[in-house]
Parts: structure tokens; sequence; C-alpha cells
């Protein structure tokens, strides 16, 4: 028989479970699987109640961010050859609520997302006569890197202020407001500023660096809104030297 | 923001866990982050060391040599290096954050990391090396 690795999933079942408990699942060790395709070889073969979120399955969709071995990972993006000879724990995200086994529910990152006004914000749209609106591969690059964010959430599961302060906006919503702010075509900053700006927004943020350190797409949420913290006290400090200056 | 009723109702038992209050000892990264954070309290004892150093030299000459034999009581000795490997702690984790925070950009693009850290280190050094030559004399 091939070789296997056992996986130890956290189960949780409202219905009959006060708490999460694990259960082990031995799967075939292939060389090209991933902890995706183990948990859905489970959900095929061994127990087709298990629930867990997942979709592109090629690093894009951000739906399978889980815990394996108390890291938080991208499951399609995660061999199983890496850990062997087991066993895997996987686990679902930190800090968030369970719903269900590896499924967690993300509501309030969905609201916090949407406070931070992750879009092109413009007072006033140009004629579309005017045309595109140009860029230049520079100002390009400036926000490129914080656009690769695909809302995975590893990075709030790494972050311990987001598990000591659930009302911290975290490093993801942080790291796409800056991706705006930096946008050559944007000029929602200041709107962004306000929201930011509170003890929840940047200052929550102790530059732990972990969610730097687990993004799968190099995203550096920490950086970010360490950027944003000089930002905000150079704004804070023209505002006191030319408070004529802003509107 | 309110979730609407109908949305929780479907989900009557979300699983929450607590954070306990000993997460920082589960893993050695979270153990050096609470470190780093402690070391600003080395950072704090050392200004209040130079304060007091102050004071006493203005209290005069038997107040300041009072000052110096409690200097050299051994346990403050081992308290000083104690508090002193903790503020080489911070300063050196802060030098290596300080790229990262600020990332310098020259014609577009982005300077490397030790760039922008180097000079950090140039300033201590030639300011460690400043102090020492008072310290020793100054000739």
């Amino acid at each position: 028989m091939a070789k296997t690795i056992t996986l130890e999933v956290a189960r949780y079942r409202p219905e009959q479970d006060a708490e999460p408990a694990f259960e082990s699942f031995d799967v075939p060790l292939n060389s090209d699987w991933v902890v995706l395709d183990a948990l859905n070889y489970i959900k095929d073969s061994l127990d087709g109640s298990l629930s867990f979120r997942w979709s592109c399955r090629m690093g894009v969709c951000g739906s399978c961010g889980m815990m394996v071995n108390g890291d938080p990972k991208l499951t399609c993006a995660t061999f199983l050859t890496a850990y062997d000879p087991g066993p895997i724990r996987v686990e679902p995200l930190r800090y968030f609520p369970i719903v269900r086994d590896l499924v967690v529910e993300i509501t309030d990152f969905m609201n916090k997302l949407k406070a931070v006004k992750p879009w092109i914000v413009r007072e006033e749209e140009k004629p579309l006569a005017e045309g595109e609106y140009l860029q230049t591969p520079e100002q390009l690059e400036s926000y490129k890197q914080f656009s690769m964010c695909i809302n995975c959430l590893c990075c709030y599961a790494a972050c311990p202020v987001v598990g000591l302060d659930q009302h911290f906006i975290g490093p993801a919503a942080i790291a796409l407001a800056q991706r705006y702010n930096k946008d050559s075509r944007d000029q929602g900053a200041e709107e962004r500023l306000d929201v930011l700006s509170q003890h929840e927004g940047i200052w929550g943020c102790t530059f732990n660096g972990e969610c730097t350190r687990v993004c799968p797409k190099n995203v550096d949420p920490a950086g970010a809104i360490q950027q944003y913290k000089i930002k905000a006290v150079t704004e804070w400090y023209k505002s006191l030297l030319m408070p004529w200056g802003r509107k | 923001m309110k979730q609407s009723p109908a949305y929780t109702l479907y989900h009557p038992k979300w699983y929450r866990k607590r954070v306990s209050t000993w997460w920082w000892t589960e893993q050695w990264r979270s153990f050096k982050f609470i470190l780093r954070e402690l070391s600003s309290l080395a950072v704090i004892y050392f200004v209040g060391l130079l304060l007091w150093l102050l004071w006493s030299l203005g209290q005069g000459a038997e107040s300041y040599r009072d000052f110096l034999e409690w200097m050299k009581e051994p346990w403050m000795i081992a308290f000083n290096v104690i508090a002193l490997i903790f503020v080489l702690y911070h300063s050196i984790t802060w030098f290596n954050l300080a790229p990262k925070a600020m990332p310098v950009r020259v014609g577009g693009k982005r300077l490397p990391e030790w760039m922008v850290a180097a000079p950090n280190y140039v300033v201590w050094i030639a300011l460690s090396a400043v102090i020492v030559w008072l310290m020793l004399g100054g000739d």
C-alpha cells in the first residue's frame, strides 16, 4: 500500500458538540497533494460530513485559509510532503468564531473592509469623452504589492492584536486602504484616514510583523500600517501648523 | 454595523475561543516580540538613571560620590548589565524594522532594506564612540 499521512482535523458540529475536537484521518501521501487535496479526499472517501471552504485551488480566491500545525496557511499551497511524517493538524483560522468544522464566520471582517472604502474614490468623475485615467509604471508600482491581497484572512489569524481586541480593524483592511491611497487615480485618502487614524485603526498595531510573515501573497501589511502611521503623524502636524490648509 | 437577526438565526452556536493571557509563551516568536515590547522599560530606566545622576551632581560633591558608590554595588552592576542587554535588543530590533516602516524610493525603485538600516547603525556607533571618548577624558 502507498504511504499515508495522518491528518488531525478539528471538527465542530454545533448541533451535537459543545466544543471542537480533533478527528484523525489517514490519507495517501502523494507528492503532488496539498492539504486541500487531502481534505477533499476525506470528504469524498472517508467522511462526507466534513465542512470547509475552498474554490479555486490555485492561490487566487482566498477561501481555503486554515491553521496548519498552528500556522495560518492557504491549504491549496501547502504540500503534505512538507509535514512528512506528520501528523498534520488542520484547524479553522484562529480568532474567528467557528461556524462548523473548518468554516469560520467572517462578517465582522467584511464590515471592517467596507469601512475603509476599498475602491477608487473620486471627488468628481471626469466625462467619458476625456478617456481613461492614465497611470505610469511607477505609479502602478507604488500600490501593486498591496493590490495582491486576496482576503484569505491568514494575517488576521496571525495577528495577536486581532485576538486581543476584536475592534482592531486588522492588517488586510489597512493594507487594502493603503492600496487605494497610493493609487494616483484615487482621491479618498482623507476619508480613509478618518477611519484609520482612530485607536482601533492603525494605532492598535504593535508592529509584531506576524501578518507579513504569514501572507501567502507577500503583501506586507505590517509595512503598509507603519507607513500609514507616518503619514497620519505628518498629516496631523500639517493640520496643526497650517489649520487653513485642510478643507 | 449590526448584523441582521435573520443572519444569526441560522448560526445559533458559533464557537468562540478566548485568547489566553499567556498566549505569548506558546511560541518563541511571540515571546521575542513581548521581550521587545518590555525592553522599552529598560529605556525608561536608563533615562531615569541619567536624571538621577544629573540631580545628584547638582546636589554637590558628596551626593555625587554617594551616587558613584551606589553604582559600584555588585547587584546594581548586574542589574545595569541586564538593562543594557535589553536596550541593545531594543535598538537593534528598532533599526532593523526602520526600513519596513520607511521604504525609501530613489528613481522609482525601492532601496534595499540594508541601505535604510545602515545609516541608523552608523550614526548610533558614531555617537557612542563620541560618548566613550568623552568618558575616557576627551583628549
